[in-house]
């Protein structure tokens, strides 16, 4: 007798199976887009801002270069699985409805559910580690700490996918979904404190940047690899984080439920 | 293909599947009405009425996947609520839409379907090979969906219902939008899956799916079951066994709707056969013998249009139980 798999792992089987067609221009973009943004925005902008009268203190040190590198690991989980939370999750319903045939054999909605985030997570590690990879190339970021800011980035990616694969299941069309791009996440991605520190903000939108999930991604991010967080910051971020994953996973439950169980 | 003889448990007969005022509403809309119905190991068993007769919301909750709102189901003895893992592992489903996966080749989408019921991947492989000659696909195995037609798109999500040897093969609607010869390869497929003991549920609007392939079915109207047999008894019970079509052109309108002049021709056939039935197109004569009653008709010097006899159908049953016709 074989060893059994757990239900939500054979879901996860499915996408893998699917992206193992499209593989090559998933790596290919996770390690171009990231490669663009580095240097861009860190050897264009860096050149003007390093030397500047208060980069030193505002930057905590780091070159800008240094300081923008590692929050592209949060910030590009995000956007890769913003994506794979939406069309593909509504497909599922309303396309090729391949959660209605996974819900036809023994597995269950919250194993669906479960199995999806399974996939994001896993998603998340490959668009996480494509820039990882990237910013080992360059010595002045290169380090260990990459590894576990890869991690953070994974979990950054989930605490968006989450939410969104919630969303993206209950909507009957899609029309909602090209203005989550522009007007939830390209917001947060100019707020994030990936480009500058938050502390340039106005108070108010400090609180906006705090608020989202994709901050708390790239302070683990650039603590990681630079070791500038305590291990009480570390957990409070990480608990930020669970608690959009998790509360994004009970409302898909409750909408995979009522979709598939009606 | 070895599908073993179907588990029983909790049943001393040989019934798979028991409901019992089985009920089924979505919000105020009463969408099953109170059913009672069996179904034996082996048989095929059909489900035939109208769109919205309530024959999928009954095969969702046979399927495991949509509770029961009140009354009683018992698939192999076992209850939904509390057994929906374990029947639906035992369960083939083939559902209304295709929901293969065009991002998958033809053999992936088996293999992959495999494994949610936790078969190993090797056996997975070995059983999709197998199936794909079943439906005789086996030339497609690397195809990709997009390149099936519709009828064969249909072979494939039977193969795929298949991968986990099912006791119970639920079909709703097999081969609705298919052309003829496709729905007689699928029939001729689903007669090979009967003959290995293999029970069929399924539901249609087709009467001549019904006649071909059940061995008793249900006539469901408005959530309600109002007839049940095999397809000869409620043709004997419900019909008499030769129909009369008649029809008929309004010589002052002869492009126009029959309605007026199959309603004035309706009383000059009273008393024709047993019963009669006035369409907008047509008029239906039902009588024993069609030929008689025809040779009446021109007695009383009607003059149809065209005039045929044929034996008569599910579709009479159907339009003399509820008055209206299945496909419109």
């Amino acid at each position: 007798m074989a060893v059994s798999t757990p239900p939500p792992v054979r879901v996860w089987e499915h996408n893998f199976a699917i992206y193992k067609q499209v593989w090559a221009s998933n790596v290919m973009a996770s390690v171009i887009r990231p490669l663009m943004y580095v240097l861009g925005m860190g050897i264009g902008v860096g050149g003007l801002v390093d030397g500047g009268p208060r980069s030193g203190e505002v930057l905590d040190g780091l070159t800008y270069f240094q300081f923008f590198g590692p929050s592209m690991i949060a910030t590009s989980a995000m956007m890769v699985l913003v994506n794979d939370a939406l069309w593909p999750i509504h497909g599922g319903f309303k396309w090729h409805r391949v959660f209605f045939s996974q819900a036809a054999t023994p597995i269950t909605p919250g194993e669906i559910v479960t199995g999806v985030a399974l996939w994001h997570f896993t998603k998340g590690l490959l668009a996480s580690a494509g820039v990882g990879l990237v910013l080992a190339l360059f010595p002045s970021i290169r380090s260990w700490g990459l590894l576990a800011a890869v991690l953070f980035g994974a979990l950054t990616g989930l605490a968006f996918a989450a939410p969104i694969t919630a969303w993206s299941a209950w909507r009957e069309d899609t029309t909602s979904f090209p203005n989550i791009n522009r007007f939830v996440i390209v917001p947060m991605f100019l707020f994030s404190g990936a480009f500058y520190p938050i502390s340039q903000l106005p108070v108010w939108l400090q609180w906006f940047s705090r608020f989202t999930p994709v901050w708390h991604g790239v302070e683990l991010g650039r603590g990681a690899v630079y070791g500038l967080l305590s291990f009480g910051q570390v957990v409070g971020h990480v608990a930020y984080l669970l608690l959009w994953c998790a509360v994004g996973m009970l409302l898909s439950r409750r909408v995979f439920a009522d979709r598939l169980g009606n | 293909m070895s599908s073993g003889p179907c588990h029983l448990s909790n049943t001393g007969d040989d019934t798979v599947i028991r409901a019992r005022k089985l009920t089924k509403h979505f919000g105020d809309f009463e969408a099953v009405k109170g059913i009672d119905f069996e179904v034996r190991a082996g048989e095929a068993f059909g489900f035939l009425g109208p769109n919205g007769a309530g024959k999928s919301s009954t095969m969702r909750m046979i399927g495991a996947v949509s509770p029961v709102s009140s009354g009683e189901l018992r698939i192999f003895g076992l209850d939904p609520v509390t057994d929906g893992r374990a029947i639906r592992a035992r369960l083939g489903v083939v559902p209304q839409m295709d929901e293969l996966d065009e991002l998958l080749r033809v053999k992936e989408n088996l293999v992959i379907y495999g494994r949610y019921f936790d078969i190993p991947l090797a056996q997975c492989k070995a059983k999709a090979d197998e199936l794909l000659d079943f439906v005789q696909l086996g030339d497609r195995a690397d195809g990709k969906i997009r390149e099936l037609s519709g009828g064969m798109k249909r072979r494939v999500t039977i193969a795929r219902s298949l991968m986990s040897d099912p006791d119970i093969l639920l079909l709703d609607e097999p081969t609705t939008g298919l052309d003829p010869q496709a729905r007689h390869v699928l029939w001729d497929r689903l007669y090979r899956l009967k003959s290995q003991g293999v029970t069929l549920v399924l539901t249609t609007h087709y009467m001549d799916e019904a006649e071909q392939l059940c061995d008793r079915l249900v006539v469901m109207d408005h959530g309600q079951i109002v007839a049940e047999g095999s397809p000869a008894e409620l043709i004997r019970t419900h019909s008499p066994r030769e129909v009369l079509e008649l029809r008929f052109v309004d010589p002052d309108n002869p492009g126009g709707p029959g309605a007026e002049i199959n309603k004035a021709m309706s009383e000059k056939l009273d008393g024709v056969g047993a019963r009669q039935e006035v369409l907008p197109d047509r008029i239906l004569i039902y009588a024993e013998n069609g030929e008689e009653a025809l040779s009446e008709v021109h007695r009383r010097e009607i003059e149809p249009e065209t005039a045929m006899v044929r034996r008569s159908t599910l579709e009479d049953v159907f339009l003399r139980l509820t008055g209206r016709t299945l496909v419109d």
